[in-house]
């Protein structure tokens, strides 16, 4: 390894009206290096990439590029040093293809002056196959999966030849399989000589393809360490002071009658005669690769998609659900997949958000008693221990655990029964993962049943009763608690 | 002060706006002979009332996350709908409320127009616009009705305890729709839609119900506009209302609502609507160059969203 570092940051300082986001913090990132940062949600990770970025400004402290003090004070800036960043929203144009996407800004034209569009796609094609990414160049992002988009995204950062790439939970939509082909191109840049940051929650990533890890709190910099001198529970110590075992240690209670049952629901070529049964008390996982229909599954249940064929059937009752509404009357909560899109109304307060799949029982003739409404709001507050100055404060200024509180204590107003949580600790710090799957125990321990869908195996393997594994839109395998193991839940979910 | 006690607090805006509007009344008052005159305020409230009332109407879809373009063409569908009516020889009462269902349906249209057909709100109601236009043109052959029932007439010239009649109007709508936003389930679906309509409808809000109720009141409250408007000057017009949809869109905005959707307030506005009624009737007293007054609220209309800009972006 080179002994002057590429970037180095020191004595980094931000203050924001109220908080000291970061204070006084050092970071080094040699060539050809992957540095870890990491730290909970607040610990002021996202700060330092935006400080880096040129975004903000900092208060205090230097930052040098190859020794060479530098000031940036926009992203294009940023770009001209050779510094990108790879955010989970995606910075592509959705509408044009990936060549115009990777070309934007500096196409090459021909002699005519007309630009040269085979010289743009064969080089992206290029690109793009040295990285393993097998998709066409000539078509639009909005046509790829979110996973593809992220990995063209990171393609773009190769092909403008950055020498510093910040990666911010890139794992967080990827399935196994292209969690592999990521870090593959990992190795590639870092091979290259490029500097590479790495934000992640998922700890044993860190251990996979990281060199070093300085470890964040509260805006101060606790710790910087090669990974291979440290282990994923004193990590966490170092981020919360709590240790890794009792992680996913939840009760898990006697299970009572069944509650939900689903015989061959059939939808298209997405899903395929899925059958399958939960119980009072249990939590039933759903796990499967990106694409094999774990979504799709319970938003047919749920009304939200149409079905072609299929049975639902609660407390033993045949129920024909063709709308949401009607699964939320009959118990039936969702906390969806993307909280941000589809979860949440942003722009609005908490208190609204709480209160807005059952506004009908806090109201008469239509008119809503604003007293109940926000005597509801401050219990479920309250009760679900979200972080928050006011019930009036706008949800979209909540951080990630806080926003997955609000939707959990919307469904406890509809008195729900049935809790379907879709991927609910996705950009979710240590801290807050640890309360939401309280939250899930509780939930079983009253007798409600919940279906669990993670990509993530530790999480789903971790809490789930059972699990059932999803195949290009089969479910052929359920298997029982005492059966998991990560190798055979991989078999199935690839169709092995 | 109960206005501004935490449960009905009055939002930074909209109080910047209510001081606005006061400084420059009290300006207006000192530097003009005419403007605190009976009959200047008087004519001031009965032209505000007919723009306000349409802006009513498009705060509800505009808090949705629409527009709705086609308000300025239903006022002239009101027009002429009332005024054949009326000089067929129909009484009063049943011809106001044929007007306000034609009016209501040419609304509920768009609605269906833009949830069934996924047509942009722009889109839709421009069509409407240009349709319901060419609609008025056809049944009055591009002439003006007269002939009018004095009953009918005579009501715009109404004073009521020192209000012109078009006032109470006015401020019936605000009451109905305040308590419409504020204070019933309706009012919280139209804001849930506008923020995050997947989540609304996640959530069980009968997501088609919103858009046809959202244009349909646009669309009612534009009729009611315009059977005022014609009530004011006597006359069935099919030029009635041109433009108007640009005042409506104005007076929101200043008053704070959001195109994006999820945010605006009746009492926003009304206040917008105010303003730039003072603005146009301040400057004609003070022989300001009409074209002058337009620039002015051309620029009320960008600088105001523009401070909200910079209120959000350094509050976050």
């Amino acid at each position: 390894m080179e002994t002057r570092p590429f970037l180095e940051m020191k004595g980094i300082s931000k203050q924001f009206p109220g908080v000291k986001a970061l204070n006084k913090v050092d970071l080094a990132v040699y060539p050809g290096e992957v540095h870890a940062l990491v730290g909970e949600n607040g610990a002021g990770k996202s700060t330092i990439i935006k400080i880096i970025m040129g975004v903000y400004q900092r208060d205090e402290g230097t930052i040098s590029l190859n020794g060479e003090e530098i000031h940036v004070t926009n992203v294009i800036e940023a770009d001209k040093l050779g510094l990108a960043a790879v955010y989970q929203d995606l910075t592509l144009a959705p509408d044009l293809s990936i060549g115009e996407n990777f070309f934007m800004g500096q196409f090459p034209r021909k002699k005519n002056g007309m630009i040269d569009w085979n010289h743009v796609y064969e080089k992206t094609a290029d690109t793009l196959k040295a990285l393993n990414v097998d998709v066409n160049p000539r078509l639009r992002i909005t046509e790829l999966s979110p996973a593809m988009q992220e990995m063209v995204a990171i393609a773009k950062t190769v092909h403008k030849k950055s020498k510093l790439v910040i990666f911010d939970e890139p794992t967080a939509l990827l399935s196994n399989e292209e969690v592999d082909i990521l870090f593959g191109i990992i190795k590639k840049l870092k091979a290259s000589g490029v500097s590479v940051v790495y934000i992640s929650h998922r700890l044993e990533e860190i251990f996979t393809i990281c060199d070093n890890v300085t470890v964040l709190k509260d805006g101060q910099h606790v710790k910087t360490l090669p990974v291979k001198d440290t282990n994923e529970s004193q990590l966490i110590s170092f981020m919360v002071g709590r240790s890794l075992s009792d992680m996913y240690n939840i009760e898990h209670y006697p299970k009572g009658d069944e509650l939900l049952r689903v015989e061959d629901l059939n939808r298209g070529k997405i899903l395929k005669d899925i059958s399958f049964n939960v119980r009072r008390g249990e939590i039933f996982g759903l796990f499967g690769l990106v694409g094999s229909g774990r979504t799709e599954v319970v938003r047919a249940i749920y009304g939200a998609d149409a079905i072609d064929s299929g049975t639902v059937y609660l407390n033993g009752q045949k129920e024909i659900i063709k709308h949401p509404s009607q699964a939320i009357a009959l118990g039936i909560g969702l906390l969806p997949e993307d909280r941000k899109h589809q979860g949440l109304a942003l722009s609005q307060t908490i208190n609204h958000n709480i209160n807005l799949a059952s506004y009908k029982a806090i109201s008469k003739f239509n008119f809503v008693l604003g007293k109940k409404e926000r005597e509801r709001s401050t219990e479920s507050v309250k009760r679900l221990r979200v972080k928050t100055p006011s019930i009036h404060q706008l949800v979209g200024n909540l951080s990630g655990g806080n926003q997955q509180k609000v939707i959990i204590a919307k469904w406890l107003c509809c008195e729900s029964k049935l809790f379907i949580f879709d991927e609910p600790t996705v950009g979710i710090d240590v801290g807050a993962k640890q309360e939401i799957y309280k939250l899930i125990e509780e939930l079983t321990r009253e007798g409600h049943a919940v279906i669990l869908i993670s990509s993530y195996l530790p999480e789903v393997m971790g809490l789930a009763d059972r699990i059932g594994v999803l195949h290009e839109g089969s479910m052929s395998h359920i298997v029982e608690r005492e059966q998991f193991s990560e190798e055979t839940l991989l078999r199935y979910a690839s169709g092995l | 002060m109960k206005l501004f006690s935490k449960k009905n607090k009055l939002r930074l805006a909209e109080g910047n706006l209510l001081v606005i509007v006061i400084i420059l009344m009290v300006i207006l008052s000192f530097a003009t002979k005419n403007f605190f005159t009976v009959n200047n305020l008087r004519n001031l409230v009965r032209q505000t009332s007919v723009n306000g009332i349409i802006a009513l109407g498009m705060t509800f879809v505009i808090i949705s996350g629409g527009i709705d373009l086609s308000v300025g063409s239903i006022v002239g569908v009101a027009s002429i709908v009332i005024a054949k009516l009326l000089v067929g020889g129909m009484p009063i009462f049943p011809a106001i409320i044929i007007a306000l269902v034609v009016c209501g349906a040419l609304g509920a249209v768009n609605g269906f127009i833009i949830q069934y057909g996924k047509v942009p709100p722009f889109i839709a109601t421009l069509g409407m616009m240009q349709a319901a236009r060419g609609i008025v043109m056809l049944l009055s052959n591009a002439r003006m009705i007269a002939g009018l029932p004095k009953a009918f007439t005579g009501f715009a010239q109404l004073v009521f305890a020192g209000f012109p009649s078009l006032f109470f109007v006015w401020f019936l709508v605000i009451i109905v729709t305040f308590i419409l936003t504020t204070k019933t389930i309706f009012g919280r679906n139209i804001f849930a839609y506008g923020s995050n309509i997947e989540a609304a409808r996640l959530s069980g809000i009968n997501t088609a119900a919103v858009t046809l109720s959202v244009y349909t009141l646009s669309g009612i409250l534009s009729g009611l506009a315009g059977i005022l408007m014609t009530s004011r000057l006597g006359n069935g017009i099919p030029t009635a209302g041109q433009g108007y949809e640009m005042d409506a869109i104005a007076s929101a905005v200043v008053g704070g609502a959001s195109l994006s959707g999820g945010s605006g307030t009746i009492i926003g506005t009304v206040l917008g609507a105010l303003l730039i009624s003072l603005i146009q009737n301040g400057g004609n007293l003070l022989g300001i160059n009409a074209f002058i007054l337009q620039i002015i609220v051309g620029v009320l209309i960008v600088a105001s969203v523009w401070y909200d800009q910079i209120r959000k972006t350094t509050k976050s």
